[in-house]
């Protein structure tokens, strides 16, 4: 990125925040978005990720390092000064109101004709496909329905920034991913600067521009959705994202962007060194299961194999699914398609295996 | 809840005994107040059913105790000063107590407890106490015997009501509320009034009828801290009882009744109104 700190539309620079003045919720965070951006704050509960949502709202005050706004500092303005929309997981709609009254609402505080009120309105209604609804209370509409409200009252009075924390929470599954698509959709027809905050990978992937892994109070990855997956930067990013076959051992040889591995059985494998340096290092190299090769022909032929003992063949539909003991992990997982010339495997069967060594990430141990 | 087949002798005589207690617990608690109506309609000057009235010969009611209130000039004046205190009384008490179960119900206040309890203490404390020590207290600033003494002083008597039922409606609120509406730009003031205040006002209503009662009902303060000037109607009958023993008191109890039923109908209907806009129930 070539993105200097403090350029951006939201930057977080060097953030801290304490809520007890002894442990750090979060510890220096630095973040620059460009505007119009969809960023996905994504990390395990306790990791920083609200705090850090409710810090750029305003509900929480950073206790070092500054938040700046459009280039401007916004540590010092009150929440209801700041211009930014949010949708809550609770949808925190009014009850005592009715839709058209809560989307006047913000509307009404900015001090706006009712006719232009009422136009406004009516355009946010219609935009979430909520125009009959006006007349109604939030208490007679269903959780989805309601969410969407919520959406169209975080953007109703049109800001330039809106926060989302952990909105689809409370859906089930297939509301949630219908929901995602329309959210991913409109921000990006109406050019809106999104952060939204979840505990969902899948969410995260598929909605985002850039996706902010949080985990102990720090960012430890800052990627597009597809470098995330694909290239993991430690291997606490690798096991959040997805699914990841795990094995120790301590580098043997690195030439450039090749390594072998020694695993702590004696098995020597071939791996991509991402953040080890030197030979003698303990590292934890990831694999995905989708990358696990059983066929040597498509490997290249001074690749290194690895035995295997199948434990389990697990058939689910589209993909098999075959639990290995590999190297003395009993919890290695190997994922092919279901296609015609794919073979088949049982229980007790002894197989080779082998990987791309871009495929096999050797990370921090 | 049906008495199921299975039921054996033991449990089909409590479940019948059990009905007997709850009606006699209803009966000492109803009779006294009810059989006051009827008295108040006495055509005689005694506190007794006379052999007419037990007759129900028309002969034997009569409306001159009602009639006596509405125009006995000491009883005028008692209802005026107990509608001009209770009112005033009401107002302080719902405007500080609101606010205080409001500040207490925020997440970091130091020392939550210990206030709460200070504030809820005028109700723990023996009244007789606080009447002796609110007396000494106002004397020496000017303020016995005065309307404004009897006002803040059943103000001081409401608080702990008001704190108590506000504070038991902000459990439910939900804080995201009040932030959405910051998000949304509206200041803490306008918030409050728009989004806090209509969400927890049947907590506050309830407070404030609490507390109207409170000091429409108080008689022990009242002698202490105000004077001739300030009777009240409890004090009035206090004071009928002890001197003129007129069944006049009858007819006023009565119509006291009458508006403290009104009054918890009317919070009935608050709380039900609440519970349909919450989507809590039905509507």
């Amino acid at each position: 990125m070539s993105e200097t700190r403090t350029d951006g539309f939201v930057v977080f620079d060097r953030v801290q925040k304490s809520y007890d003045g002894e442990t750090l919720v979060v510890k220096d965070l630095n973040l620059s978005m460009p505007k119009g951006e969809f960023l996905t704050m994504l990390g395990p509960s306790g990791s920083g990720k609200t705090t850090c949502l409710m810090m750029l709202a305003g509900f929480e005050t950073a206790t070092h390092g500054e938040i700046l706004l459009d280039h401007k500092p916004i540590n010092n303005i009150p929440p209801h000064k700041r211009g930014i929309g949010m949708v809550f997981q609770n949808y925190a709609l009014f009850p005592h109101m009715t839709i058209a009254e809560n989307l006047s609402f913000p509307l009404e505080v900015r001090g706006m004709g009712k006719s232009e009120r009422e136009g406004k309105i009516r355009r946010a209604l219609d935009m979430v496909q909520m125009g009959e609804f006006g007349n109604r209370r939030p208490a007679q509409l269903s959780g989805g329905q309601q969410q969407r409200v919520a959406l169209a009252r975080a953007l109703v009075f049109e800001p330039e920034l809106v926060l989302m924390d952990e909105p689809l929470g409370a859906l089930d599954k297939q509301l949630r991913e219908h929901m995602q698509f329309e959210i991913t959709n409109l921000a990006h027809t109406l050019g809106i600067t999104t952060v939204y905050v979840t505990h969902d990978q899948t969410e995260a992937l598929t909605m985002s521009d850039r996706v902010a892994v949080f985990n102990d109070g720090r960012i430890q990855q800052l990627a597009p959705p597809e470098d995330l997956y694909e290239r993991p930067e430690n291997s606490f990013v690798a096991q959040f994202i997805g699914e990841n076959n795990k094995l120790e051992g301590v580098v043997e040889t690195i030439n450039g962007d090749r390594c072998t591995v020694r695993l702590d059985d004696g098995t020597v494998i071939d791996a991509k060194p991402v953040n080890v340096t030197k030979a003698g290092e303990r590292t934890r190299v990831s694999i995905r299961p989708e990358r696990v090769e059983s066929n040597p022909d498509r490997l290249a032929s001074d690749a290194h194999l690895v035995d295997a003992e199948v434990l389990e063949f697990i058939y689910m539909g589209d993909t098999f699914r075959v639990r290995l003991r590999v190297a003395g992990n009993d919890d290695f997982i190997m994922k092919y398609r279901n296609a015609q010339d794919q073979g088949r495997y049982s229980p007790g069967q002894k197989i080779q295996i082998g990987w791309q060594a871009e495929d096999c990430r050797a990370l921090d141990a | 809840m049906a008495l199921p087949s299975y039921a054996s002798p033991l449990q089909r005589v409590w479940y019948y005994a059990f009905r007997v207690i709850c009606a006699l617990v209803f009966f000492y608690l109803m009779f006294p107040i009810l059989v006051i109506v009827p008295l108040s309609f006495n055509a005689e000057n005694f506190f007794t059913f006379t052999p007419e009235m037990l007759a129900l010969d028309p002969a034997g009611f009569s409306l001159k105790h009602y009639v006596d209130f509405f125009t006995n000039p000491d009883w005028q004046l008692a209802t005026r000063n107990s509608l001009t205190i209770a009112p005033m009384a009401t107002l302080i008490s719902v405007s500080l107590g609101t606010l205080a179960a409001i500040g207490l119900s925020q997440a970091h206040v130091p020392f939550k407890r210990a206030i709460m309890a200070i504030l809820i203490s005028p109700m723990i404390v023996p009244l007789i106490i606080s009447a002796a020590g609110m007396y000494f207290f106002f004397s020496a600033i000017g303020l016995q015997g005065t309307y404004w003494g009897v006002v803040l002083a059943h103000a001081i008597l409401g608080i702990p009501f008001v704190i108590i039922t506000v504070t038991a409606t902000l459990v439910g609120f939900d804080r995201s509320l009040t932030r959405a509406a910051a998000s949304m730009g509206a200041g803490p003031v306008k918030t409050f009034f728009k989004v806090q205040l209509p969400l927890i006002l049947p907590g506050v209503i309830s407070g404030a009828l609490f507390a109207f009662i409170t000091s429409f009902d108080e008689v022990v303060v009242v002698i202490f801290v105000g004077s001739a000037a300030q009777q009240t109607l409890p004090w009035q009958m206090f004071i009928g009882l002890r001197e003129q023993i007129s069944p006049t008191i009858l007819a006023v109890a009565s119509l006291m009744v009458a508006l403290s039923i009104l009054l918890l109908a009317t919070l009935e209907i608050l709380r039900r109104r609440n519970e349909r806009l919450r989507g809590m129930s039905p509507g």
